[in-house]
């Protein structure tokens, strides 16, 4: 497809990709992060990243149904997250063999039984809800940007900007700092490593359950979304370098928009191969992500 | 303050401690020497909870912490700067120091910083720089930093010369002399022996896990055996 420069249509139909392919890859960069907070303090990479995800918009769901508002459904979805979140970690805690790749297979099997368990708790039905500020939308650069992008779009820099500052400037935020880089030094500073990876699953489930009720007034959801969105989210964490949550952020946005782009002017048949092709690129060619961390060599 | 009885520990199936007894009165300041290999490390971090002992009791002001976990031993004053240092290497010097007063709530933290900065005023000009991207000795200074922001009653160190010029190993072997002579009670591991007999009060020999030798320093600077196995004559 050439853009041509005398008609305007086709310039618009490139906003037009590009904007959703951000508000999805926002949503990406949520669940990366997650993958990068975990990794960062544990050495586990959680395949129930995307379940959370799951988890969050369907909470939502079921507690609107049950006729509860939306923000106490929302606050509520993202609690019920982070239990699901502590309760994996103390899974971990509590397994017998503590070697990596055992603790990274518990984790796939708490995602199947996650997904098991919504599908008994809730259903097999797609389900959507209403966006958070209504259907609205207006023209922006000759395309629709629809509130819910909008929304997307905000919270997520809000929740990239908080975290940056919470690693940055509080004390605990700089103890789950220090703990990722010498978990003994750590120790010996008197910092409850126990502790710390309690809040990091519950903060990484946090955050997922939040890029999941964002998702689902624009792609609905179901019991098995989570599979897809986890690999999305993973992607996005490799292409950043896996250690570094604000690397998962670009690499969230660079997948999202390859997506739309794919899906736009090739086929969206093509779209869901786009996080395969280029997690596999990124392995291959530059296995510390596209910010060349060397921590990525976690020994 | 501390007293250890009887300890043994076991290093991935091997034998690592074994039957350990030593200790440190209050406001001392005592090394245990060995070659490598002989426990040292083991033992320092069995003391701070980083390594799980088999048996026997260490007694920090009368109660056995053997059993506790590294953070409330750390809390109850006992503070150690490991082999090779540990800084948070992509944390800055101030946060590294900041980092040091994890366990304290008080408000004189950044009071205190300022007091390492005129001990290691290099450290001042450094503070907003990656404490992985400093020299080896700049890197002491800041473990020796960080480790006095939480006010320790107990100080150990493991290898404080290890891999640093003999100017800086000066350097910060007259920090820690100065800190013994405010009152900080101080148990050193140093595989140089000579270095270490000569700014401590007492010193345990450890060789294979066990205490073969122990007194005064200066006792044993002249003793044959040492001087033969340890420093060289």
């Amino acid at each position: 497809m050439v853009i041509g420069l005398s008609s305007n249509k086709p310039m618009n139909e490139l906003f037009g990709f590009l904007l959703s392919g951000i508000t999805v890859g926002f949503i990406y960069a949520l669940v990366g992060i997650g993958f990068t907070v975990i990794y960062n303090s544990s050495g586990i990479i959680n395949f129930s990243q995307g379940e959370f995800v799951m988890a969050g918009g369907m909470s939502t769901v079921f507690l609107l149904k049950a006729g509860l508002p939306l923000g106490v459904s929302f606050i509520l979805a993202i609690m019920i997250t982070s239990i699901i979140g502590i309760v994996l970690y103390k899974l971990i805690s509590y397994s017998k063999d503590s070697s990596q790749i055992s603790l990274i297979i518990l984790t796939l099997g708490f995602a199947i039984f996650l997904r098991g368990l919504a599908e008994v708790v809730f259903d097999k039905e797609l389900h959507t809800m209403p966006s958070f500020v209504g259907d609205g939308s207006f023209d922006m650069l000759g395309t629709v940007l629809t509130y819910q992008s909008i929304v997307i779009m905000v919270v997520s820099i809000v929740i990239v900007v908080l975290l940056y500052f919470f690693f940055k400037k509080t004390k605990t935020g700089q103890a789950m700092k220090a703990a990722s880089i010498n978990v003994d030094a750590a120790r010996l500073m008197g910092i409850n490593i126990k502790k710390v990876l309690m809040i990091n699953f519950a903060l990484s489930a946090a955050i997922a359950a939040i890029g999941g009720v964002l998702l689902t007034p624009i792609t609905s959801t179901n019991y098995e979304v989570g599979i897809m969105l986890g690999l999305k989210g993973f992607a996005a964490a490799i292409i950043g370098g896996l250690s570094n949550p604000f690397g998962a952020v670009v690499g969230g946005l660079v997948l999202g928009v390859l997506e739309s782009l794919i899906a736009g002017y090739v086929s969206s048949e093509y779209k869901d191969a786009v996080a395969f092709v280029v997690l596999l690129a990124i392995l291959f060619f530059m296995p510390g992500g596209i910010f060349g961390n060397t921590k990525a060599q976690r020994v | 303050m501390l007293k250890i009885e009887n300890l043994s520990c076991n290093y991935r199936q091997i034998i690592a401690l074994s039957d350990v007894s030593l200790h440190i009165n209050r406001g001392e300041i005592v090394s245990l020497i060995g070659a490598n290999g002989a426990g040292k490390t083991t033992l320092l971090r069995a003391i701070s909870g980083l390594q799980n002992t088999k048996k026997g009791k260490i007694y920090f002001e009368g109660s056995d912490i053997a059993k506790l976990e590294s953070h409330d031993i750390a809390k109850l004053g006992i503070v150690q700067i490991p082999e090779g240092r540990g800084l948070f290497s992509i944390l800055s010097v101030e946060e590294n120091l900041r980092l040091g007063a994890y366990i304290r709530s008080d408000k004189d933290v950044q009071n205190d910083i300022e007091k390492i900065y005129i001990q290691f005023p290099i450290l001042k000009e450094k503070r907003k720089e990656y404490a992985g991207t400093l020299s080896g000795g700049q890197q002491q200074m800041v473990a020796v930093g960080r480790a006095l922001m939480s006010r320790p009653k107990l100080l150990l160190l493991d290898e404080p010369s290890m891999g640093l010029a003999p100017i800086v190993v000066e350097e910060i072997f007259r920090a820690i002399k100065e800190l013994r002579d405010k009152g900080t009670t101080i148990f050193i591991v140093e595989q140089n022996a000579f270095l270490a007999l000569s700014i401590t009060d007492r010193a345990y020999v450890l060789e294979n896990g066990k205490i073969v030798m122990s007194g005064n320093s200066n006792e044993l600077l002249r003793d044959e055996r040492v001087k033969e196995a340890y420093l060289g004559a």
